[in-house]
């Protein structure tokens, strides 16, 4: 990474920066949620939870009314799945965190659930797809994996309207489930998006937020864990390109014992006013003894004018842990690292390539789920390929 | 067989306080089948001279020229230079993070070469690079110089010479930081690239210890951005006996 970058890693102990001022997280813990659209103002972009957010783009997704469409939902999966539509409040696992939530809490109907039996072992994944057709639109997902369960899951956003969806998933216990969310809305898409989830007693969860395109993108993740031996790999992988604000809001909470939260993020930025917001809060309660929590952020910054903003917060009421910390980096694309490559003979558009995807190697590699990993290598070589058009034909202006 | 010449090179960096000359006037000239070592101070601009051949966008080329075999090499990029079959070992390799060695050298060979090698030679090849070198087989899976150390990283360099075999290769200190073992190792590497008969060698560095082990043709004593002398093998030795003060003297008048 170049010299730019800056890093900051805590070790065990109660710890909270960033730009601005940094609220408590056990204020964050307390911060209003309820089903009730009306418990919630109209964002005017000061408030905590929307300052870095471009809200006046999403006027549309505030407003406490029904859609003007209904995104359509195609779902297929292995034998054992089961799907069903079932009213919007019969788990209550997830409750709205801000307007847009409670807005599409309200408006989206019955929730659409895809279950997994107790101790059913799925070989194939899951596929869901939310289409938004063009207008304004809400979904409700629910996804239950039963106790002892194994499933993967993928739900594919895709269309070109205003979306604002929520995502509630269980991990009944000792169950490994693995969610993956893409978010890949055409240009001018908006999708805003709450995911909430419970992890069981020695479940295990593995979410993955992807966000290749869209507007507007704005994924809240919260996690929250039913009994002890509960471990969450939060995995998140985004490439804003000029224009388009791609922004993550983590926030894991720790009571139960002896639990784990591995979370890395990363992201790359190209083209301008490309911008990506990360805040990841972690908050072990003085009863979460035993806790392991680790949260990482990392941004790469491939042209001018675009800025990528990462906050993490880790507050800890116990000292009984065993062992907390947190890292952020923001690094420009290193021009070293693209001059040692071509001087072994590898054109410039390959050894930016091989440095992206080296960049982004590692939570790759993590995410596990091939198709996935196959598909994000492909987008993120398409990006790559217009960021270079566009780098060349500033450089053939200025060469007029 | 190739040549790289060097003529009266000028090369300038920008600072804060506007351009700073740094080479001024370099001639040099490079057969195949020939071993030159460019000895000097810190500071007169070896490494200038290295990263200038290889094309680092840092150094402006102010005036003068550098020929491979008659082409210019001024006008080529970083990548089609190396293509051409020019080779840097840099004083400081590069880490790349997430790339595995593995895959750096066979994306860089098949740039090299213009198509893959052949897939059962070349892990077999790969591997006979890294034990010549002393570097187990496992450094493969590793990311590109990443948590290498020193001697680790100019080892790699060697290995990436053999396996690309280049026509003319210029190497950068890279005795530097390697103990004794380590030394002898890196020279043989260079001795058996050199010993193809038709390969160019630009060896760069401080110290005459590794001149021990490789014998250079021509030594050239670089003061303040050029040569300030040229001999064969025994310049090296009065340089071992006398340092660099009587050059310093000469370019400070
Ligand atoms: N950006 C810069 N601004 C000012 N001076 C610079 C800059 N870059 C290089 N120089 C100067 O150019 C000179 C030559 O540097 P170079 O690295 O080529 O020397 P060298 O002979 O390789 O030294 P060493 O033996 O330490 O490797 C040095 O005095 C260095 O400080
Ligand atoms: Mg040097």
């Amino acid at each position: 990474m170049s010299a730019a970058e800056t890093l900051v890693a805590t070790g065990n102990r109660a710890h909270s920066h960033g730009p601005g001022s940094p609220v408590p997280l056990q204020a964050r813990s307390e911060r209003p949620t309820s089903y009730d659209v009306a418990d919630f103002a109209v964002p005017n972009g000061r408030e905590e939870e929307w300052r870095f957010t471009p809200v006046k783009q999403l006027k549309a997704l505030f407003d406490d009314a029904a859609g003007t469409e209904t995104p359509k939902i195609d779902a297929s999966g292995p034998e054992g799945v089961v799907f069903e539509t079932v009213a919007a409040d019969s788990l209550k696992v997830g409750k709205p965190q801000d307007r847009s939530a409670a807005v599409a809490w309200n408006h989206a109907g019955e929730a659409f659930a895809v279950r997994i039996p107790v101790e059913a072992e799925l070989t194939e994944a899951v596929h869901v797809n939310v289409a938004s057709l063009g207008a304004r639109g809400f979904s409700h997902l629910i996804v239950e994996a039963g106790r002892h369960s194994r499933a993967i899951v993928i739900i594919d956003h895709t269309g070109a309207g205003e979306l604002s969806s929520n995502v509630e998933v269980v991990v009944g216990d000792a169950a490994e489930l693995r969610v993956v969310s893409i978010q890949q809305g055409d240009h001018e898409s908006i999708h805003l998006g709450q995911h909430d989830a419970l992890v069981g007693r020695d479940a295990k969860l593995h979410h993955v937020v992807v966000t290749l395109g869209g507007k507007v993108v704005r994924i809240g993740t919260n996690v929250r864990y039913a009994g002890p031996g509960g471990d969450a790999e939060l995995l998140g992988v985004y490439f804003a390109e000029g224009g388009q604000h791609h922004e993550n809001r983590l926030f894991v909470d720790h009571e139960a014992t002896n639990c784990k939260s591995n979370v890395l993020y990363k992201g790359a930025l190209a083209g301008d006013k490309a911008r990506s917001v990360w805040i990841g809060d972690v908050l072990i309660r003085a009863a979460a003894e035993g806790t392991n929590t680790f949260e990482l952020n990392r941004n790469l910054v491939l042209t001018d004018g675009a800025r990528a903003d990462s906050v993490p917060n880790l507050e800890i009421e116990t000292g009984e842990i065993e062992g907390a910390g947190h890292a952020s980096a923001t690094g420009r694309f290193d021009d070293e690292q693209l001059f040692y490559l071509q001087a072994r003979g590898i054109p410039e558009d390959a050894a930016r390539r091989l440095v992206v995807s080296g960049f982004f190697n590692d939570i790759i590699g993590k995410i596990g789920v091939p198709e996935v990993t196959e598909h994000l290598h492909d987008v993120i070589e398409e990006k790559l390929a217009r960021a270079a058009e566009l780098s060349a034909s500033a450089k053939a202006v200025v060469g007029q | 067989m190739a040549t790289l010449e060097i003529r009266d090179l000028h090369v300038s960096v920008d600072t804060e306080n506007g351009p700073k000359e740094i080479l001024r006037g370099v001639d040099l000239t490079i057969a195949g089948g020939q071993t030159h070592a460019i000895m000097g101070p810190n500071g007169s601009g070896k490494s200038t001279l290295a990263y200038s051949i290889a094309g680092h966008p840092k150094y402006n080329i102010t005036s003068g020229t550098v020929t491979l075999d008659g082409e210019d090499v001024l006008d080529m990029a970083v990548d089609e230079r190396a293509r051409a079959g020019l080779f840097l070992a840099m004083q400081y390799p590069v880490e790349v993070p997430g790339v595995s060695v593995a895959n750096f050298l066979r994306t860089a060979k098949t740039a090299i070469d213009g198509e893959a090698p052949k897939l059962r030679t070349w892990v077999k090849d790969v591997n006979k690079a890294l034990s010549d070198l002393d570097m187990d087989p496992t450094f493969g899976q590793r990311n590109v110089n990443e948590g290498f150390s020193g001697g680790e990283k100019k080892r790699h360099e060697i290995v990436q010479l053999e396996l690309l075999n280049p026509k003319i290769a210029i190497l950068d200190e890279t005795d530097s930081g390697l103990d004794i073992d380590a030394l002898k190792i890196v020279s043989e590497g260079v001795n058996r690239f050199a010993g193809q008969g038709d390969k160019g060698v630009l060896l760069i560095t401080h110290y005459t210890r590794i001149l021990r082990y490789i014998k250079p043709d021509f030594v050239h004593v670089f003061v303040d951005g050029r040569v300030a002398e040229e001999g064969g093998p025994e310049l090296a030795e009065e340089l071992e006996a006398n340092g660099y003060e009587r050059f310093l003297k000469a370019g400070a008048k």
